[in-house]
């Protein structure tokens, strides 16, 4: 859907972007993280074509990025607003003729949207008279009225109640499913492993992370497993030396014992386990899989350190 | 829809619909009848209560013919005896007095005056301008000079002006209406450039700080945003003048058929318009008016406002681009408005006193000034080619401003929370994009 090639972007006193390689794969939700300031907001105004790159490329379908994709966009900007003097519907109904929705179109788009969110009876109030969750739930409505294909969300969620997250969140994947790419950009870890197919981690201007989230964990398991179990025999079999795994951590209870063990490289579970089960009653082996908030604080610091 | 139309008709709809605009809207031209109301019922009120009926007791026997009754003061000689017509003021309405005029007057020229209220000092003035009169008149008969030949010297000159056209004929001008005119456009212009400039940057501020801002240009490029409100803005001002316009014509000639329809039927419309407060005298200014072509003069307003006002507003667009809030905006919002004003206090002094001077001739010709400095000239008369060229330097004018402040634009209206300078302005501007 989108791909974009050694985008740098130079501000006066820093640079935001500095040659930033990204492919948003079509029909994807792709997770956009990052630590504040690290230049995430830069990257989907370049998208949005609000700023311009200094250098690099960004393909939108295919085709060069133009003006005339702007009508297949969809943005939520982290910082939400809407004329608190204006009604709900009239508000709506410009902000997507300026998507380039006729008037008829986006007076039925919006009304379908209004009944499936339930909040029919909004159409004449003011933004001024809403609370803040509300707001965002027109919001939200402005972003996808015109059916866009692309739908950028940067911190969609931030100022919703858990109920409405739910809701939101289920039209995000609703509209996922109908063939909206999504680019999602967050700083919440567990809603990326919930909704994100591919992600990308941006800190300090720089990309240093991408791909599908499988293979991101994939790469990240680093085959430690905790084990429950009982002794069968005298021996303590994790405490004489072998080459098969190391001891993480042990925690001795009363009858069952937990333990976690890194297994050595080209050595499989089965054979760890064929080496163990003379000596102990296995209760469950877990395989730890590191989550996506690991893996960000994992790389964000090292990367500061 | 093309979207800058579309932005025109937010910006225009959404503030024709406020209450504020209604209220100005009709509230303007009513304040400015009730005002012409209030001044004709205050000068016709003050009239009738400087009006005085003054009884003459005659005691000298050869005074009370030489009074006249005029505009002021209506004589009227008495036939009672004293005492009883100092017994019947008592009773008389205010503005009544009587005059005793004792009977060595002319010697010690000295007369009294009893009045109901407390005597007017007009009909003060009045008595005794008159009784000098008739004093000089008699000394002057008894030095045996000829009365009529003083007369005669009579120091009052009267300056007719006219001023030659360019078909050659003499035509009557009048350099005092064009004045008040020019001031009254002066005033006019300044305070609209200034507040629909001022309505720009405030909408661009809200947008700012509403955070809309960045939806809107995720849809539209902020050059169209900008052009778009601006244009809406001076819609609205221009949809506000030509009601304004309209209103004040229809209100004020309804006024005006009302009020001497009125009058015509009471003997005091007679005595006014002795007076010079009638018909006439406002014939004579609508003659006037009429001297500097009210039509002429109305387009080349409108044309002057819509150019300044485009140039200003382009300037307070940028400026409201780069502030959070309103307050941090008047560092910025004095130095552009400087000539602005300049032109404004100088109005008043060098360009009404010397329309065709070298300063008024300049000033009229810079873009950041020719809106009011031309609009303060053409009362008195500009060749054609000056208003052309003026027009011209002043669309140049716009298209620069519009085109620098829009490069601001653009780059303030997604800066947050730094605190902008000049030197900061200037980098923006030539950021790339």
């Amino acid at each position: 859907m989108l791909e974009i090639e050694n985008i740098v972007k130079q501000y006066s006193n820093h640079r935001a972007l500095d040659d930033v390689s990204l492919s948003v794969p079509k029909g994807s939700i792709f997770g956009l993280l990052g630590p504040n300031g690290a230049g995430k907001t830069s990257l989907i105004r370049i998208i949005n074509q609000i700023t311009a790159p200094d250098s690099g490329e960004i393909y939108f379908d295919g085709e060069k990025l133009q003006p005339k994709h702007i009508e297949r966009i969809g943005y939520l900007p982290e910082e939400r607003g809407l004329y608190k003097k204006m009604r709900i519907g009239e508000q709506l109904l410009y902000l997507s003729q300026l998507k380039g929705l006729s008037r008829s179109t986006a007076v039925q788009k919006i009304r379908y949207w209004f009944e499936k969110l339930q909040i029919e009876s909004w159409w004449d109030k003011k933004v001024e008279d809403l609370s803040k969750g509300m707001q965002q739930k027109v919001q939200f409505v402005a972003t996808v009225v015109h059916e866009p294909d692309l739908i950028i969300l940067d911190e969609p969620f931030s100022g919703f109640d858990p109920l409405n997250t739910q809701i939101i969140q289920q039209e995000i994947i609703e509209l996922n499913r109908k063939g909206a790419t999504i680019i999602y950009s967050t700083h919440r870890m567990e809603s990326v492993e919930e909704m994100c197919d591919s992600i990308a981690l941006i800190n300090k201007s720089k990309k240093i992370l991408d791909g599908p989230v499988r293979d991101i964990k994939k790469a990240y398991q680093n085959q430690t497993y905790r084990i429950l179990f009982e002794r069968s025999g005298e021996a303590d079999v994790f405490n004489q030396s072998t080459a098969l795994f190391t001891v993480v951590e042990q925690q001795d209870r009363y009858e069952v014992q937990d333990i976690t063990i890194k297994i050595a490289p080209h050595t499989s579970l089965n054979e760890v386990l064929l080496y163990l089960l003379p000596h102990i009653t296995v209760h469950q082996v877990l395989e730890i899989i590191p989550s996506m908030h690991d893996i960000f604080i994992d790389n964000v610091t090292k990367l500061t350190n | 829809m093309n979207k800058i139309a579309l932005i025109i008709l937010r910006e225009y709809t959404s503030r024709v619909k406020k209450k504020s605009f209604l209220l100005t809207t009709f509230l303007v031209p009513l304040f400015f009848i009730a005002m012409y109301v209030g001044v004709f019922f205050l000068t016709k009120k003050s009239f009738e209560e400087s009006h005085a009926l003054v009884h003459v007791v005659d005691q000298q026997g050869d005074i009370q013919n030489k009074l006249k009754s005029n505009k002021n003061i209506t004589y009227i000689v008495s036939n009672v005896a004293l005492q009883e017509e100092i017994e019947s003021l008592k009773d008389k309405e205010k503005n009544t007095n009587l005059l005793i005029i004792p009977d060595d007057f002319l010697e010690s020229r000295r007369v009294e005056l009893l009045s109901a209220g407390k005597p007017n000092i007009t009909t003060q003035a009045e008595i005794r301008e008159q009784l000098k009169e008739i004093i000089r008149t008699a000394e002057y008969t008894k030095l045996g000079i000829d009365v009529a030949s003083i007369q005669r010297v009579n120091d009052r000159v009267t300056i007719s002006t006219k001023e030659i056209t360019d078909e050659g004929d003499a035509k009557e001008s009048h350099t005092e209406i064009a004045m008040g005119v020019a001031m009254a456009l002066s005033v006019l212009i300044y305070l609209s450039l200034f507040l629909y400039g001022a309505q720009v940057m405030r909408g661009i501020i809200e947008e700012k700080s509403n955070r809309i801002i960045e939806v809107i240009i995720s849809s539209v490029k902020p050059f169209q945003l900008m052009i778009g409100k601006i244009v809406g803005i001076g819609l609205v001002g221009l949809t506000q003048f030509l009601l304004w316009v309209l209103l004040t014509l229809a209100l004020s000639s309804a006024a005006t058929t009302m009020l001497y329809d009125q009058n015509s039927t009471t003997e005091l419309a007679g005595s006014i318009e002795e007076g010079g407060l009638g018909k006439p005298q406002s014939l004579e200014i609508m003659d006037a008016l009429q001297s500097i072509h009210l039509g002429e003069l109305l387009i080349c307003f409108f044309l002057f406002f819509l150019g300044g006002y485009f140039l200003y507003s382009a300037l307070f667009a940028a400026v409201g681009s780069a502030v959070d809030s309103e307050t941090e905006a008047t560092q910025f919002t004095m130095p552009i408005t400087m000539p602005l004003l300049l032109t404004y206090v100088l109005s008043f002094g060098v360009l009404v006193n010397d329309p065709h001077g070298s300063i008024a001739t300049w000033l009229s010709f810079i873009p950041f000034t020719s809106p009011i400095a031309m609009l303060v000239r053409i009362p008195f008369g500009v060749p054609l080619w000056q208003i052309a060229t003026s027009l011209a330097c002043l669309i140049i004018g716009f298209l620069i401003t519009t085109w620098a402040a829009s490069r601001i634009y653009r780059v303030g209206i997604l800066m947050y929370g730094k605190k902008a300078s000049f030197k900061e302005l200037i980098k923006w501007f030539s950021y790339k994009r």
